[in-house]
């Protein structure tokens, strides 16, 4: 860790301001842009500040596992391509992508976003699943939020292809969407000495003493956490950046409606 | 010569349309995206920079090092696997070689400039999209270049020869295909990317490459238009 830089960032938080000069709750510019690839069934890009995501949706029809053979299934992968930062490395996927991608499809499992049941087109036979990939384009911080936020956006965006012989017919979408209950989306809260910031540069993601991700669905309700770093967090402070989460999941909301 | 009307209605010399943007990740020494028709290529190049693992240095010059990827949304139909494979590999291989005559890493022992291709859409010419896009992207790098490369698929559809050929029309039922992914330097008109398959007379293939000559011209200036698009923006 840089310590020199950790000195500095904690200095200027105790005057109430971050590296760019924004408030340590607030989130850099957000933008979303709904199908913005033909060849997914759904598609999403998210830019927040100079960070990019493209996450697309594919769907594929499977046989149904035996123990939920009335149920559709989801997959969430991210790949961490070596085109968005020079600190990804080519290989196989890195940790860092394991754990953006798995906390993803908990939030979007967990809150049960996507009614699956209505996924099962024959008991036992054939059910669709919904393989969500994401593919940051530039990665300045934040994936997690950028992450979550482009995943339901191409969830929503989600039109089914058609069915042929049970084999999917790619070129002709009909007009139906995936059926979505709920719109899960997540906040990191970060911890720095003792604040509390959002939506961390690369240079704050790097001096963090915590992190945790709140996934929420639209009434607030918590679908899904994960804590990072490397230092303890107290039950108050874990409330603390619960209530952060919560409040700013909000208004990253707002940024799907529009 | 029954293909003399194009599936979507161009003519034979005309490609799909293009747009192309220099700077368009920012964390990259250089970076550019092509797009021709349904085909979008990102490039990012980053480099100089020190090569790993070390055994694969050079002490005379630079290495280029070229990626492939088509993302996993990207393909025609069914979700792409991620991670590399044969197909991606070798089309790796072959933008490097596509690339290396004009570019110059004497200057940069043991050193790497990597190249990374992606592509979120895909309808076909992928790989000549990709060396667009790098080729733009080295040139935001600042690598020291004689020439841009510019790259256009050619090919004969039942025995008509079309330029810039689409997925509907690799996949045309009714005659002969052939498919031929060129790579020029627009300046001295040498090929450096040049593979093909399918049914092909000796005098179609010349044919066909003088119809890619003159397509690449026409996508030089406009990836010569880009590249100045970006550093008038900044000089403003």
């Amino acid at each position: 860790m840089n310590k020199a830089s950790r000195k500095h960032i904690i200095e200027l938080l105790d005057k109430g301001i971050r590296l760019d000069g924004r408030k340590p709750d607030q989130y850099r510019e957000v933008s979303v842009e709904f199908d913005v690839t033909r060849s997914a069934e759904g598609s999403a890009r998210v830019k927040i500040g100079d960070t990019e995501m493209i996450t697309g949706v594919k769907m594929e029809l499977f046989e149904p596992y035996p123990d939920t053979p009335d149920q559709g299934s989801l997959m969430v992968g991210a790949e961490f391509s070596p085109m968005a930062s020079p600190e990804f490395e080519s290989g196989p996927p890195g940790i860092e992508s394991i754990e953006l991608s798995r906390v993803i499809d908990r939030g979007i499992r967990e809150s049960q976003a996507i009614d699956l049941k209505k996924l099962c087109l024959k008991k036992g036979e054939l059910c669709w699943m919904v393989v969500i990939d994401m593919a940051p384009i530039n990665a300045a911080g934040n994936l997690f939020d950028a992450g979550a936020l482009s995943a339901i956006a191409a969830i929503k965006d989600t039109k089914l292809p058609g069915i042929k012989d049970d084999q999917v017919d790619y070129d002709n979408k009909t007009e139906d969407p995936l059926p979505v209950k709920k719109v899960a989306l997540s906040v990191t809260v970060c911890k720095i000495g003792k604040h509390l910031i959002i939506d961390p540069l690369p240079e704050e993601e790097k001096v963090i003493d915590a992190r945790l991700t709140v996934a929420t669905d639209e009434s607030g309700e918590l679908c899904a956490l994960q804590k990072g770093g490397e230092e303890p967090l107290s039950v108050e402070e874990i409330d603390k950046m619960v209530e952060l989460g919560i409040e700013k999941g909000k208004e990253l909301r707002a940024k799907l409606e529009s | 010569m029954t293909y003399d009307k194009r599936l979507d209605g161009r003519k034979a010399d005309e490609t799909r349309p293009i747009e192309a943007k220099v700077g368009v990740v920012k964390n990259a020494d250089g970076s550019a995206m092509f797009k021709i028709g349904s085909t979008v290529a990102y490039a990012a190049v980053y480099g100089p920079r020190e090569m790993y693992p070390r055994f694969q240095q050079n002490p005379q010059k630079g290495v280029l090092r070229c990626n492939y990827n088509m993302m996993p949304f990207s393909g025609h139909g069914n979700r792409v696997r991620p991670g590399p494979n044969r197909r991606s590999k070798e089309i790796g291989m072959v933008t490097e070689k596509a690339l290396l005559p004009v570019i110059d890493l004497s200057k940069f022992p043991n050193a790497v400039v990597d190249v990374f291709i992606e592509l979120p859409q895909t309808d076909a010419g992928t790989r000549c999209a990709g060396i667009c896009a790098a080729s733009m992207a080295l040139a935001d790098a600042g690598i020291i270049m004689k020439d841009l490369v510019a790259s256009v698929a050619v090919g004969s559809v039942d025995h008509s020869i079309i330029a810039d050929l689409n997925y509907d029309e690799e996949a045309y039922e009714d005659g002969p295909v052939a498919d031929i992914p060129v790579a020029i330097l627009p300046n001295s008109g040498k090929v450096t990317l040049l593979q093909m398959d399918g049914e092909l007379s000796r005098e179609e293939l010349k044919k066909s490459l003088e119809l890619s000559k003159k397509v690449c011209k026409d996508i030089y200036e406009v990836q010569k238009k880009a590249l100045k698009a970006k550093f008038e923006v900044e000089s403003k």
